[in-house]
């Protein structure tokens, strides 16, 4: 069975259990989302399934979009994602929503984290820095020693160092469903989901349980 | 988007009057006990109230054998609350009591407000 659907991340909030205890939860306003295309192993080489999502006016989309939208019936969207699957009975043009979920159901939700910039060693690895006092000057967040002198002469590949973060493809593994709301198309996961408010975000079945 | 998320949280707690900071209430919290279910009460002084949907809450802080504050907060929202019932309504001129923390004995009463 195909499960798979993008969304727009809300915002965070808490809401009570049955117990009464506060849970953390991260709203998601998960589809409708409609399938654009199917791709075929005779035809494309592989299997998944095209969905889009977010309905936004015509004349907003250019010839090209327009053009790949009208082979099937769906509304003009404004995201499209591909879905990597073989098993599913699902046409062009068809409906999906968050009825595919159910409640304590573990999720992946796939984001993109908002951007730091080019962000230095400690912040982007958590590097602890150099110590303030013992007569140091400029060093509270340096990187340190980045290798060995003669033995090696190089600086190893990957090794961490200042640069660009955040802004990135991050995935949220085995958050639990704890909120679907059909009539509006809304999801709450348990705990953070990656990225900001308003961002796209794709909720695929956990990979790892 | 905040009318979404303000439309999945809780409806405020029925069971809790209307509190102001100086209040002196005792709250009934319901505890679960492995299967079995009492009401835990805890008496004092309400020092803060904070705003913010399903985090909204209040501290209440009372003193302890041997002069010892204690403090604890309780979401406004939380179903445990089983109720709160306001005994006494104090004057006061700040909307945070942080400094009854520093007072102990007869330095840390407040004044009875005068209904009008």
């Amino acid at each position: 069975m195909f499960k798979g659907l993008i969304g727009k991340k809300i915002g965070m909030t808490q809401i009570f259990d049955e117990d009464g205890v506060a849970i953390p939860i991260t709203l998601i306003e998960a589809g409708p989302c409609y399938v654009t295309q199917i791709r075929e192993p005779e035809k494309d080489y592989y299997s998944s399934v095209q969905l889009g999502f977010g309905e936004i006016k015509l004349k907003r989309l250019t010839g090209g979009q327009l053009g790949h939208l009208k082979q099937t019936d769906a509304p003009p969207l404004r995201h499209l994602r591909e879905f990597r699957t073989r098993d599913h009975d699902l046409k062009p043009g068809d409906k999906v929503t968050v009825d595919l979920f159910g409640l304590g159901e573990r999720v992946d939700v796939i984001g993109t984290s908002k951007g730091k910039g080019f962000a230095g060693a400690v912040k982007r690895h958590g590097f602890s820095g150099g110590p303030k006092t013992h007569g140091q000057s400029d060093r509270q967040r340096a990187v340190g020693s980045i290798g060995a002198t003669s033995g090696v002469s190089r600086v190893f590949k990957g090794k961490k160092m200042p640069g660009h973060m955040g802004n990135a493809r991050v995935s949220a593994q085995n958050v639990k469903v704890v909120l679907v709301d059909t009539e509006r198309n809304l999801m709450g996961v348990r705990g953070s989901v990656p990225g900001s408010k308003g961002g796209l975000v794709i909720i695929k079945p956990a990979r790892k349980t | 988007m905040d009318e979404i998320l303000r439309s999945v949280e809780a409806k405020p707690n029925e069971n809790i009057p209307q509190l102001n900071p100086g209040d002196l209430v005792n709250v009934h919290l319901r505890i679960k006990e492995g299967t079995r279910e009492r009401i835990q009460e805890f008496k004092g002084t309400v020092i803060r109230l904070r705003k913010g949907g399903n985090n909204a809450n209040f501290t209440v802080r009372r003193t302890a054998s041997n002069g010892i504050g204690v403090e604890r907060t309780f979401l406004l929202r939380s179903p445990r609350i089983e109720k709160v019932k306001v005994e006494r309504k104090s004057h006061v001129r700040r909307a945070q009591l942080y400094f009854l923390r520093e007072r102990t004995g007869k330095s840390s009463r407040l004044k009875e407000k005068i209904k009008k």
